[in-house]
């Protein structure tokens, strides 16, 4: 493989708490060398970076690629280009697919499907409960064995407390997290949007804030309990993040996850029944968004994850009752991050790579999140002061369903690298 | 500030006074239409109308089509049951073939709120809301107003009380929207179990208590309670809603004044309201079902372009020719 000198760009690097102006040498797929003139080697390419952000690759924990069973939607590969063109080198798969990934050849797909893509890294979750059914336990172990990062029944939360007990208690025989969509379905029911004043003028059912948040302190409770790792998928609401904040102040093991439209939206965006701003969980109030933004502030949450949720054209084009859940999000959650975040003042550069790479790595156990000398070189090369405007028909995705058609993003992804291969140049 | 309706009458949210005052001022010259022994006149001749309805109605449905066949256009029912969702073809699908038998206007009632908007964005066509989901119901809410106007000469000032299930209703929606546009104080009054969040920042009242409502209001319009709601759970039987809610002759005799008691139907009498006021001297329940047509009438003649100030003078020339 040849080597590649990304000379001259200001290296952000938080799992170091590096950030200085230098080179980054890439050989045999590792990072060989950081820091002020470093030497080229033969035959290698030389990026000239200098105003450029080179930084780890980002990493989604949680999106889905729709393979096998919804290729019309996404497929693994699809996914992976996606998110490589979004400057992800690593996304992790909710395993709510058709068949669900829930045994261990399914889990071997995905790592098979993925592998020959060649884009991104794309590491399975498997699913909790087999079918996603809520009634018993997947193989775990066989999972793991088989490439599974994490366990979820994303799309489904899991309603029985004996069951999310017991999960966390087996999932801490292989180390992994158990990562739940926390929804109390009996209050949940039936909900499109956000329960609040723009529910009540459209007339449509709301999904109040407390369906979230009951089953946020359960899953807490259950987490102190077992001893088991929760990793709470999504974050939306302003007492979900007050509860989080007392688990963390209490040293339980928690994480939790917050996506770029629950910190740059609110409910206002279904006005006119926009179908494309219908997600679960949904689009909440001005004093959730910024609970969210202060949460990623102060690390109450760890990461932030796109929840890429790709729907045919056909299905958002509908009444918003009948409409799915969901948008895309690997190609807009860089150009969020900066513009909503960073512009906005609530994080400073180096905090949103954590947040976006090195956190989401350190939290499913991954490699990556980091430029350390030795590791495999997944790494991202971006220009941060580049706007420019969302226009889903470009979208690498095979799905176009995004509240941001339109939106002035900042930064450009410039250069994606998987293992020291160029997976996406822009 | 345009007169104009524009292409279609979705809600009343988005009208303005003006707008509202002139659909009510349009409506008064077409209800002597119908007292005419020949109860036709040609303002759609030629106009092409569908009513598309997605959940049954009995009465809206027949409003809207003699309004039609009044004003002398040629209509069809389309009455589509179920869920669109579980059968048939989908929404935009049902719009685009009516499109293309190019047709003039549409009437839809759908079980989904954002529906009529749904379809308005996608066709040429006139789109007449006339009830999506909990959403808005705007010819209703415009006929309640006209008919507080006729019988208390305006509708500023009046303090109007809106009873019931809030939480489902798009007639209280309508209603809402109409009356504080017009300078009407607004109230609510139900179970709690029944009125929507944040209805207070919508700029109206919240009565607990029926009793209250009663000794507060000039006006009371008193919505259907959906059988269904108690099989949901929202209350916990109809025999205790009547007893706690229900507007009957014995708390009437609590109004300090001349109290209006309205209703948009269908009545579950000895349910939310009491067959001695639905009879009884202060209902204009009746009157609503007159005026419904008159306003309906209204709503697609000005929608179908018609200029009402001509209208009227047509009708000076004419009374002055006989």
């Amino acid at each position: 493989m040849k080597p590649v000198v990304l000379r001259g760009g200001r290296v952000i690097d938080p799992s170091r708490g590096f950030d200085e102006v230098a080179d980054v040498v890439i050989q045999e797929g590792r990072v060989a060398g950081i820091g002020r003139n470093q030497g080229v080697p033969d035959g290698a390419e030389v990026l000239d970076a200098g105003g450029l952000i080179v930084a780890p690759g980002l990493v989604d924990v949680h999106t889905h690629l729709r393979e096998p069973g919804q290729e019309d939607r996404e497929t693994i590969a699809s996914g992976a280009t996606a998110a490589a063109a979004g400057g992800f080198t690593a996304v992790c798969a909710m395993p709510n697919t058709d068949p669900p990934i829930d045994n261990q050849s399914a889990v071997g797909f995905v790592v098979k499907q993925a592998a020959t893509a060649g884009q991104a890294r794309v590491y399975p979750i498997g699913a909790i409960t087999l079918g996603q059914k809520g009634e018993q336990l997947a193989e775990f172990g066989e999972l793991v064995g088989a490439g599974a990062v994490a366990v979820s029944d994303d799309g489904h939360p899991v309603v029985s407390g004996q069951i999310m007990r017991t999960a966390l208690e087996y999932a801490r025989t292989f180390g992994i997290p158990v990562a739940d969509h926390c929804e109390e379905p009996t209050l949940a029911q039936g909900g499109v949007m956000h329960e609040g004043l723009v529910s009540t003028r459209l007339g449509l059912k709301g999904i109040p804030s407390v369906a979230e948040e009951i089953m946020v302190a359960r899953n807490i409770l259950l987490a102190g309990h077992t001893g088991g790792h929760i990793h709470l998928c999504h974050m939306s609401t302003r007492g979900s993040v007050d509860l989080i904040r007392r688990a963390k102040d209490a040293a339980l093991p928690v994480t939790a996850e917050a996506c770029p439209h629950h910190f740059s939206l609110t409910d206002d965006a279904c006005d006119g029944y926009n179908t494309n701003a219908k997600m679960n969980p949904p689009l909440r109030q001005a004093e959730d968004v910024a609970a969210i933004q202060a949460g990623l502030k102060d690390g109450t949450i760890d990461a932030i994850a796109t929840d890429h949720a790709p729907h045919h054209y056909d299905a958002k084009e509908r009444e918003f009752d009948d409409a799915p859940f969901g948008i895309v999000g690997l190609e807009t959650a860089l150009g969020l991050g900066l513009r909503v975040l960073v512009e906005g003042g609530h994080l400073s550069l180096p905090d949103l790579m954590l947040r976006m790479s090195t956190m989401p790595a350190r939290l499913f156990h991954l490699p990556g999140g980091t430029l350390a000398v030795g590791q495999a070189a997944d790494v991202v090369v971006f220009d941060p002061t580049a706007r420019w405007t969302v226009d889903a028909t470009r979208f690498r995705s095979k799905s176009r369903n995004t509240p941001f058609a339109g939106w002035e993003l900042v930064g450009r992804v410039v250069r994606t690298l998987v293992g020291g291969r160029t997976v996406f140049s822009g | 500030m345009t007169l104009d309706l524009g292409k279609d009458l979705l809600g009343l949210e988005h009208l303005s006074p003006e707008q509202i005052q002139r659909i009510l001022d349009t409506a008064e010259p077409f209800k002597e239409v119908s007292e005419r022994a020949i109860k036709k006149v040609p303002a759609l001749r030629g106009k092409t109308i569908v009513n598309l309805f997605f959940e049954s109605s009995t009465r809206t449905r027949i409003s809207f089509e003699f309004a039609e066949k009044r004003l002398s256009a040629d209509t069809v029912n389309v009455a589509v049951a179920g869920s669109s969702v579980s059968k048939g073809e989908t929404l935009v699908d049902t719009a685009r073939n009516l499109e293309a038998m190019r047709i003039d206007m549409v009437v839809i009632r759908h079980q989904s709120s954002g529906a009529a908007r749904f379809l308005a964005e996608r066709i040429q066509s006139n789109v007449i809301n006339a009830g999506d989901g909990k959403h808005e119901h705007p010819t209703q809410g415009l006929l309640d107003l006209l008919t507080i106007r006729d019988k208390k000469g305006a509708i500023a000032g009046q303090r109007v009380c809106i009873c019931g299930d809030i939480l489902h209703s798009r007639v209280a929606r309508s209603n809402i929207w109409g009356l504080l546009k017009l300078g009407a104080e607004v109230a609510v009054c139900g179970p709690c179990s029944l009125l929507p969040r944040g209805i207070e920042d919508l700029g109206v009242r919240v009565f607990r208590r029926i009793e209250e409502a009663i000794e507060w209001a000039t006006v009371l319009n008193v919505l259907r309670l959906q059988l269904e709601r108690m099989n949901a759970g929202f209350i916990p039987s109809l025999r205790e809603y009547y007893r706690v809610f229900g507007v009957t002759m014995e708390r009437l005799e609590h109004a300090p004044g001349e109290l209006l008691i309205m209703h948009p139907g269908p009545m579950n009498r000895g349910v939310e309201i009491d067959s001695r006021v639905a009879d009884g001297p202060h209902s204009v329940i009746l009157h609503q079902v007159t005026n419904g047509v008159a306003i309906r009438m209204a709503v697609l003649y000005l929608l179908a372009g018609g200029r009402p100030e001509l209208a009227e003078s047509a009708k000076r020339a004419r009374e002055g020719a006989e």
